[in-house]
């Protein structure tokens, strides 16, 4: 169902979700940033519409809707374990197209690599998306070379005009506003304000011995940051703790954890997989542009552009895509120079 | 909806030390769907979980072989026989016994990595008549850190075993080198048929690899044991993962045509 809503209404029906939902959307927060002067965008909960920042891109996804950053799987005491409950309200986020793509690749990770992961599939059932389209692309996107500019399954998708919005409602139980019936598409970009081309042919393993990657072995530092802000970094690290005042009872639980880290390989002995940093560049890189493409068909990036956008050393990932390309083409001319 | 983080409770029936630091814990649990170079989680809590293989196993009880080396495994060197630890598995392909009968076998192993692989053995010290001909080159670091000692002497009585060490002090009689240096010694009827397994740590298994190809055995009849961070075990948490494979829900077992395309 496709209606024209004023801003008042669009609160209005918020503020009727909100008795089942709990709604989550970017949120800005000034001076809290990284650097001095800076501001914070990152997902949380919110009440009404004008608590969320959609001028600037949200530093970070909102995978941490899904899949929280610090999960309770559940607790132990002596040798008994309790299953930690989940939220019994459904959830609404608030998204753009390109972090929406990034759900589905979360979703590949959780639900159909092995069997279905409980904790995921639990909360992710509660879930429903609202996609924000995109007028114009925000700095580093290259959503379009990524082919993930176009909202695809969404449960309502909005537009976000002067003074009103354009809802589009696919889910029946999101219909509560009010407004007028029209027609529109939802909006999304056609171009970025750069493009890359994703190489097709990817020989990881000859990659694996090139030189390219040594660039990153000092510039790099392993902070993990670009892991930390992708919204399809799925990867995480178990974690126990134990209450102080009784040592027999505690937690476990699972945390967003980093490829780009050290330890993230690390096996009892002492053997360590990737030290180099450049090398773990090339894992990374290679997850998101090749091998999950080989397990399930299409590119785990989606180009939102915010590893880019994080990195304190300026390191560029789009630019390492087009490395990539650059390396794959001189070795098919090598190999085959007509 | 299955939850497969939350572990079972497990009774300790036995420890038997191999070295100091080197101890199999036999533990009460279902072992029926049990196969050799499968791995289980097991945890402490408050301490975490670790991958640990399978070294042994029954109807009733599986056996983990750990040497003492992190946080977890210092917790577990503390229990005793009656003691409880966690564990949730069996994670992996593991060894399928039929693709090894009615062949010739040579097994290389090197130091715990005889741990995924003493079921292979222990079948094949049973049915000794279901083989052409069974081989084990087991290598450790020093004479004080042989595993398996009485297991070894005992299969010694039906199959072709080769126990050595890297090094030893002055006086030491038994077989002294790599693993790798005992590879063109066994005795091959029919290189081309032949299975031959590999479990140990990355270097042993490039060399060891290498070494068999050198004696005719074709890849596709070659197959390794991977060891990777399987902090999961369920395909989810991404640590075990080499190019598109996840070592815990792919492996940890591998043919050679496979393995070789892997790297981290």
């Amino acid at each position: 169902m496709k209606q024209i809503v004023s801003k008042e209404a669009f609160n209005e029906g918020l503020a009727k979700l909100l008795t089942e939902y709990d709604i989550y959307g970017p949120v800005r927060h000034p001076y809290r940033g990284t650097h001095s002067d800076t501001d914070k965008i990152q997902y949380q909960q919110v009440h009404s519409f004008d608590e969320m920042e959609w001028d600037e891109k949200s530093q970070f996804s909102p995978k941490s809707a899904v899949l929280p950053i610090n999960q309770l799987l559940f607790y132990f005491v002596e040798d008994q374990w309790l299953e930690a409950s989940e939220t019994m309200r459904k959830i609404l986020v608030f998204l753009r197209p390109c972090d929406l793509h990034g759900m589905k690749r979360m979703d590949e990770i959780y639900l159909n690599n092995g069997a279905p992961d409980y904790f995921y599939e639990r909360r992710r059932k509660m879930i429903k998306f609202v996609v924000v389209g995109c007028k114009e692309t925000y700095r580093n996107c290259f959503c379009v070379s990524m082919g993930s500019n176009v909202p695809e399954d969404y449960d309502a998708a909005l537009n976000i005009r002067d003074d009103h919005f354009e809802l589009d409602i696919i889910d029946e139980d999101l219909a509560v506003f009010a407004g007028r019936e029209a027609d529109f598409d939802i909006d999304y970009v056609t171009e970025n304000t750069f493009s890359i081309e994703v190489p097709e042919e990817v020989d990881s393993q000859y990659l694996a011995e090139h030189d390219m990657w040594r660039e990153f072995d000092s510039r790099c530092i392993a902070c993990g940051r670009c892991n930390y802000v992708c919204p399809t970094c799925t990867c995480f690290d178990m974690q126990d703790i134990y209450y102080k005042e009784n040592e027999d009872a505690g937690e476990r639980r699972r945390v967003w954890g980093a490829c780009m880290v050290d330890r993230y390989t690390d096996i009892a002995g002492g053997i360590t997989f990737r030290s180099k940093y450049g090398s773990r560049m090339r894992f990374k890189a290679m997850h998101k542009i090749y091998d999950f493409r080989k397990r399930f068909g299409y590119n785990m990036c989606v180009g939102c552009g915010r590893c880019d956008d994080a990195c304190p050393q300026y390191i560029s990932f789009s630019e390492t895509i087009e490395k990539v390309g650059a390396v794959m083409k001189q070795k098919l001319n090598e190999e085959d120079p007509a | 909806m299955t939850n497969e983080y939350i572990p079972q409770a497990a009774v300790i029936r036995e420890i038997i030390p191999h070295t100091e630091r080197e101890w199999t814990f036999r533990v009460e649990t279902d072992g029926t769907n049990t196969k050799p170079g499968q791995f289980y989680e097991i945890s402490i809590p408050r301490y975490g979980e670790s991958p640990i293989s399978v070294s042994g196993y029954a109807d009733d009880f599986v056996d983990f072989t750990i040497r003492n080396v992190g946080r977890v495994t210092n917790y577990l060197f503390d229990l005793k026989p009656g003691d409880k630890l966690a564990l949730r598995g069996p994670y992996g392909n593991g060894f399928d016994i039929e693709e090894f009968k009615n062949k010739e076998v040579i097994i290389v192993a090197g130091g715990t990595a005889l741990s995924p692989v003493r079921g292979v053995i222990e079948y094949a010290y049973y049915h000794p008549e279901e083989f052409k001909g069974f081989s084990v080159i087991c290598g450790f670091k020093s004479p004080a850190e042989v595993l398996f000692r009485d297991d070894i002497e005992r299969w010694k009585e039906r199959l072709n075993v080769i126990q050595c060490v890297d090094g030893a002090p002055e006086g030491y009689t038994g077989p002294v080198g790599m693993v790798t240096a005992f590879i063109p010694d066994i005795e091959i009827k029919d290189a081309e048929n032949l299975q031959a397994i590999v479990a140990g740590p990355p270097v042993m298994i490039k060399f060891s690899t290498l070494e068999l190809q050198k004696r005719g055995i074709i890849d596709h009849n070659l197959w390794v044991s991977y060891e990777r961070r399987m902090h999961c075990g369920l395909g989810k948490c991404g640590h075990c993962k080499m190019d598109d494979t996840y070592i815990c829900l792919d492996g940890p077992v591998f043919r050679f045509t496979d393995a070789r395309k892997l790297f981290d």
